[in-house]
């Protein structure tokens, strides 16, 4: 996957250019902020900040006669800009900023979710007004993420999570092939790789968990407050691994031939190695083997466990037994 | 980077931006300081600044203020400036929200360069607090970078697909009329040249590199498309649904009992319920109800429990990579 690109802070002179038009007008539309502030926003630190102020300063332009057409000042940590010229206004948007703010709007709008629909809904007729005909290209993104998971499930958490309550959950663990019962107190709905995930505070587990909305047998919205304690941290959506694997895990390496190779895409896998034949070796980490062998048996040949060898030996016990029935 | 470069298309910008008449090219370099003094090395580099301020987006005007004049350049402040838009804080909250969603994707810099704009224009656009939701695309596919290009800018492209069931790539022509994420996967939509008619193409298929095939502005998207519709309909395509008879463990296989049509303790076979499900892709399912192992068995259809001991017989000779042979096995 590309790195995403940070804005502001990229090395070319044309990415330089556009921080400092934007920060001219961010300066004088605040009248007065802080160079801390102003860096945050910006990502940029005081001392980028403050090299942009200089170079701002120090524009001269020499003809007809010389003169500086901006001044400013950022003495005690204030930046002040009392002359801008012509560039006290931000730059329109362009097609792919307006389509990809606009694009995540709707999507927001579109799913069910404790969200602000009415803020969505003023918020995206406000910026089609602004951005004019950078907007249209929008039209030609469409995205459509249920999450796979029930409508009344959705909107149930949904409710849970607007009303601040306690959810109770009746959850499948396929690892285990069991219905698991559970108190929960939710955090945040995740939408990742097309999936719907509750995070909440799992009151058995005593931790942070995600729950796939696509599993959940049933639910019951609580008469009780959530309670989300203070040291509960949310997972990391942008870590690109939702499950992070934790040093107590057991490795499994499993061979994989071509048409198993979509284990590797999605399981998190450490290590991803050619080996003979095309086939390739991945290495996991999961705190509880059930699940790989019921992956073992699932992918036949087309996989195998190489190790732990005692977990090896469970998927060749598991298929015979199985057989035994078919005799 | 270069110091120099930025300060030189700085200056040009306020130029050009505070003139509200066209100034010709020596009028320029005369005010813009950076600029060398030999004319062709200084048209040369000025031909290049203005493309970069193109890329940028900024509207860099030709014209001429009177008809015997040289031809001269300005930005329009109407052109180049955002028009006013004010948030309330709930709204500016669920803007940060939105700008998230492509923070692991090919438009990150998209949405963050906007959020930056509309923060210039007073927008107090918080890394939100709300509660909430967090979706986010991903574009792993590396065609999407140019296929959105080439949709944002009506261009027709070319690319290697590799169909469903095929080994190798064909060579497609399309005229791209909007791309469409469902379900996490991304799909272009538009009218395939060589077929004459409307195709899907999965982005995931694609192979190799994807180039334009016409200038920008050359493709028209039909009067009432709707892509996502043409994506729903070619990505649903109403599967064959066929009833398998299985037996289930008691307490056990509770995957396959959501989809149950039908379940009852079994006759005579103490511990075993029959239950009967619904399904339609048999290799699909057969890998499915083999992860079960011992706790399920299939009944008929006599394909799907084929399928089911061919998987299970598969996961049985897995001998270990260096050659050793079984436990128990005959030395």
């Amino acid at each position: 996957m590309s790195a995403p690109r940070r804005s502001g802070r990229a090395g070319t002179a044309a990415d330089r250019l556009q921080r400092l038009l934007a920060l001219v007008p961010y300066v004088v539309s605040r009248e007065v902020v802080g160079l801390a502030e102003t860096a945050a926003a910006f990502g940029i630190s005081e001392t980028e900040l403050v090299d942009d102020l200089n170079m701002l300063w120090c524009v001269e332009l020499r003809s007809p006669d010389p003169y500086c057409p901006i001044d400013l000042s950022y003495e005690g940590g204030e930046i002040v800009i009392s002359e801008a010229e012509s560039m006290d206004r931000p730059l329109r948007l362009g097609a792919d900023e307006a389509s990809a703010l606009l694009v995540g709007l709707r999507l927001l709008a579109e799913l069910p979710g404790p969200q602000d629909r009415s803020a969505l809904r003023r918020t995206i007729a406000k910026l089609e007004a602004a951005a004019g005909e950078a907007a249209a290209a929008s039209a030609h993104v469409s995205v459509h993420m249920d999450g796979r998971a029930p409508a009344d499930v959705q909107a149930q958490v949904a409710d849970a999570m607007r009303q601040g309550r306690r959810l109770h959950l009746s959850y499948y663990v396929p690892g285990r092939d069991e219905a698991t019962e559970r108190d929960v107190d939710p955090m945040r709905l995740l939408l990742v790789e097309g999936r719907a995930y509750l995070e909440a505070w799992c009151r058995r587990a005593e931790a942070v968990r995600l729950f796939r909305l696509d599993r959940v047998l049933a639910l019951t919205v609580l008469d009780l407050p959530a309670e989300v304690p203070e040291q509960a941290v949310g997972v990391d959506v942008d870590s690109g691994q939702l499950f992070r694997p934790s040093p107590d895990d057991v490795r499994v390496e499993l061979e994989l031939a071509d048409a198993g190779r979509w284990v590797a895409e999605y399981y998190p896998c450490e290590q991803v190695t050619e080996a003979a034949d095309g086939r390739i070796r991945v290495l996991l980490r999961t705190p509880d083997t059930r699940w790989v062998r019921r992956l073992a048996l699932r992918l036949g040949e087309d996989g195998r466990v190489l190790s732990p060898p005692g977990l090896a030996r469970a998927v060749e016990e598991d298929a015979t037994a199985a057989l035994a029935l078919y005799a | 980077m270069s110091k120099q470069k930025t300060e030189r298309l700085l200056s040009l910008v306020v130029c050009l931006l505070s003139s509200r008449r066209y100034l010709t090219a020596s009028q320029i370099r005369d005010a813009v300081p950076g600029y060398p003094a030999a004319f062709d090395a200084f048209k040369r580099m000025f031909e290049r600044d203005k493309d970069e301020l193109r890329e940028l987006g900024i509207p860099l005007e030709t014209g001429m203020n009177n008809p015997d004049e040289e031809i001269g350049y300005r930005i329009s402040r109407q052109a180049y400036e955002l028009p006013e838009i004010v948030l309330e804080p709930d709204e500016a909250a669920v803007l940060g929200l939105a700008a998230r969603v492509w923070r692991r994707a090919e438009l990150a810099g998209a949405a963050a360069g906007g959020l930056l704009k509309l923060r210039a224009a007073g927008v107090e656009a918080e890394e939100s607090t709300q509660p909430g939701i967090e979706p986010r695309l991903q574009t792993p596919e590396p065609a999407f970078g140019p296929l959105w290009e080439a949709v944002r800018d009506a261009r027709s492209v070319r690319f290697g697909y590799v169909a469903a069931g095929r080994a190798a790539a064909q060579v497609r022509n399309l005229e791209p009329w909007g791309v469409v994420n469902r379900h996490g996967r991304w799909y272009v939509a538009g009218f395939d040249r060589d077929r004459g008619e409307e195709r899907v193409f999965r982005l995931s298929r694609i192979e190799g590199e994807v180039t334009f095939t016409g200038p920008p502005g050359s493709v028209t998207v039909p009067e009432g498309t709707d892509v996502h519709k043409t994506v729903q309909a070619w990505d649903t395509a109403p599967p064959q649904v066929r009833t398998a008879e299985l037996r289930i463990r008691a307490g056990a296989g509770f995957g396959l009992r959501r989809r149950a049509s039908a379940e009852a303790p079994l006759d005579g076979a103490d511990g075993w319920d029959l239950v009967s499900t619904p399904f339609s892709d048999t290799g699909w399912y057969a890998d499915y109800i083999a992860s079960f192992g011992a706790d399920v068995v299939v009944i008929e259809p006599v394909d799907l429990r084929e399928a089911v001991i061919r998987r299970l017989k598969g996961a049985l000779i897995s001998e270990p990579a260096d050659g050793r042979r079984r436990a128990g096995e005959a030395t």
